[in-house]
């Protein structure tokens, strides 16, 4: 029973959160909050099997992010509402629920597929020039669909709040908060179970030395493919929520702008490590909202106290400039992140009675 | 039918002849070795034997079958094993992994079993799990399992890569300079070790090595190669009277 206290509690809390939000204990904005928070846990721990894991260098994950939004937006739409350019939905709206996961999973499958483009280069690159190739996959995507005039190119693409409204009439519950939850523990699950197993270990091998990967018969393009492709569907999946919950996707809201949180993230949490990576996703999550409230405090006390000229304003911009701060202090005096590549029972060994899942 | 046969193997990079018409052909159960100054093209050999080059020239067949073509990772899972002039562990993951990890030969199951955990992932990581103990015992490794072996003495990390070679349960063991940087107890060590793997897991091994001690107390036969090119072919006490040996290692008086 002790066992199953860490599987029970994190059951019992995300319980818990679905119930706070259908009887309306929770600020809407709380609420969004939280949905962030696990697409932020998606993204992160996704990037870390490359980053950390197998050791390479990939800055284009929003890219895969992309694939997924737009993919699970466009067959959402085309689906299950009435739009201009699909027409008449052709499933009856009703259904919309039961078709989201398989929605999501489709976005997240052709992400994977995406993948192929840094996965199949990464056979002869490595390092920086891998992590080149990344950032031009990056672009290629949001390029890509900037010029598809049919899903809206740079305007964007919208219409995901009908389907989502479809659910809502089924039957009144948090739908959004609920897909989030599902999509958060089922890539970590995956993830978990992929780096604890030997076959997946494979990649930790290559990122320690590729070519003993090698020759100790690790099929290493194999296992090169398998990660990216991994990572790729992951943040696919993520995208796909994103999209859902926005109700709006724009190519540059994919841009490398957000590659960089996400490896912000990782490398916050420690390479390697999934407990790190969740936890990174946590504080960014809070600490991006936190400044949102903290930057106008701040400006309102300095010029309280006549530090600051009045025409002078500390705007959200400066949110910017603390982040990437903590980077470089991170960076300063603890490069391996917050958990390094060891996992939260490593650190806190009395953890382990608590919980039994492999 | 000779284990290993290559024939007429040469290797060229750019203008440069690191192999050049290489033959030799490795009965099953014998241990040998390989020798010549430095730079010889030694390990370039051994690049090509596990299919980490391809050659310019020539063929090579193991076990009857040609490895042209063939990945490293193909190669070693045709029965081929190697260790490293300069140690390549796994650093950074326990002893037990670095063991368990080289059993990718037989990986019998896929990502997807991976993920759900099926009977074939349980039963194949319990396999793995088995072989990597029983080396792990073997090679009285056992105390140190969950140690990282960066943290081993070097002794201790040779000991780990010619068993985690071994784990690939190969049918040549190909040792790059096993004895390089040991000192003079864990030669002795290295030499008894070489030995009663040799016997007691009945396989062939081949050897690069610079430390006569080891070459002459171990192997039936040796080849020496400089320059690419081999310059003698015998047993331990021919070759130390050979004079195109001598002058190879020594070089020439006449100035």
């Amino acid at each position: 029973m002790q066992k199953h206290t860490f599987t029970i509690a994190l059951f019992l809390s995300c319980l818990g959160l679905v119930g706070l939000a259908q009887y309306n204990w929770l600020d809407q904005y709380i609420l969004t909050v939280i949905m962030f928070m696990g697409i932020n846990i998606i993204l992160s721990s996704s990037l870390n099997i490359i980053n950390g894991y197998m050791g390479e260098f990939a800055c284009g994950h929003a890219g895969f992010m992309c694939v997924g939004a737009y993919v699970s937006s466009v067959l959402s739409v085309a689906i299950f509402a009435k739009d201009k350019v699909f027409g008449a939905p052709m499933l009856p709206p009703d259904l919309a629920w039961i078709g989201f996961p398989a929605i999501i999973l489709a976005g997240a499958l052709v992400a994977a597929l995406t993948g192929l483009i840094v996965a199949l280069p990464s056979f002869k690159t490595r390092g920086d020039y891998l992590a080149i190739i990344t950032i031009a996959a990056n672009y290629m995507v949001i390029s890509a669909i900037e010029n598809m005039d049919i899903i809206g190119g740079p305007r964007g693409f919208q219409g995901m709040k009908r389907v989502i409204n479809s659910m809502y009439d089924v039957a009144d519950i948090p739908w959004m908060l609920i897909w989030i939850i599902i999509g958060t523990l089922f890539s970590i699950f995956l993830i978990r179970r992929f780096v604890t197993s030997t076959y997946g270990k494979g990649i930790i091998a290559i990122s320690q030395d590729e070519v003993a990967a090698e020759i100790m018969s690790i099929n290493t393009n194999k296992m090169k493919i398998s990660a990216f492709m991994l990572s790729a569907g992951l943040a696919g999946l993520a995208g796909g929520l994103f999209a859902h919950v926005y109700g709006y996707v724009n190519p540059q809201s994919f841009s490398i702008m957000k590659s960089t949180e996400c490896m912000v993230m990782v490398y916050l949490g420690g390479m390697g490590s999934l407990s790190g990576s969740v936890l990174s996703a946590i504080i960014f999550t809070v600490l991006i909202e936190a400044l949102r409230f903290i930057i106008p405090e701040v400006d309102s006390l300095m010029h309280s106290i006549g530090i600051l000229p009045d025409s002078y304003e500390i705007s959200q911009v400066w949110k910017w400039v603390i982040i990437p701060m903590i980077l470089f202090f991170l960076m300063q005096f603890r490069p391996e992140g917050i958990f390094g590549n060891r996992e939260l029972p490593d650190s806190f060994p009395k953890l382990r009675k608590f919980y039994s899942f492999k | 039918m000779p284990l290993l046969e290559i024939k007429n193997m040469t290797q060229r990079f750019g203008g440069l002849q690191a192999v050049s018409d290489f033959n030799i052909s490795i009965e099953e159960g014998q241990l040998l070795a390989l020798i010549g100054p430095n730079g010889a093209g030694k390990t370039t050999v051994f690049n090509l034997t596990s299919g980490f080059y391809q050659p310019t020239e020539g063929t090579i067949f193991f076990d009857g079958k040609p490895t042209a073509g063939l990945k490293p990772h193909q190669v070693t899972a045709m029965g081929i094993a190697r260790t490293f002039q300069n140690i390549r562990l796994w650093h950074d993951m326990t002893v037990l992994d670095n063991i368990r990890i080289s059993q990718h030969y037989r990986m019998g199951y896929n990502i997807f079993d991976a993920f759900l955990r099926t009977k074939r992932y349980r039963e194949q990581e319990r396999s793995i799990d088995n072989t990597a103990w029983e080396m792990l015992e073997a090679m009285s490794l056992k105390e140190y399992a969950y140690e990282r072996p960066k943290n081993l003495p070097y002794g201790l990390q040779r000991r780990v890569e010619i068993a985690r070679a071994m784990s690939i349960r190969p049918k040549l063991l190909l040792l790059d300079e096993p004895a390089a940087g040991l000192n003079s107890a864990d030669v002795e060590g290295l030499i008894k070790l070489i030995r009663w793997i040799h016997t007691e897991f009945d396989i062939t091994i081949w050897m690069i090595e610079h430390q006569m001690k080891v070459v002459m107390s171990l192997c039936e036969h040796i080849k020496v190669i400089d320059f690419g090119s081999t310059i003698a072919d015998g047993t331990p006490e021919e070759i130390q009277a050979n004079p195109v040996v001598i002058k190879a290692y020594l070089g020439d008086d006449t100035i």
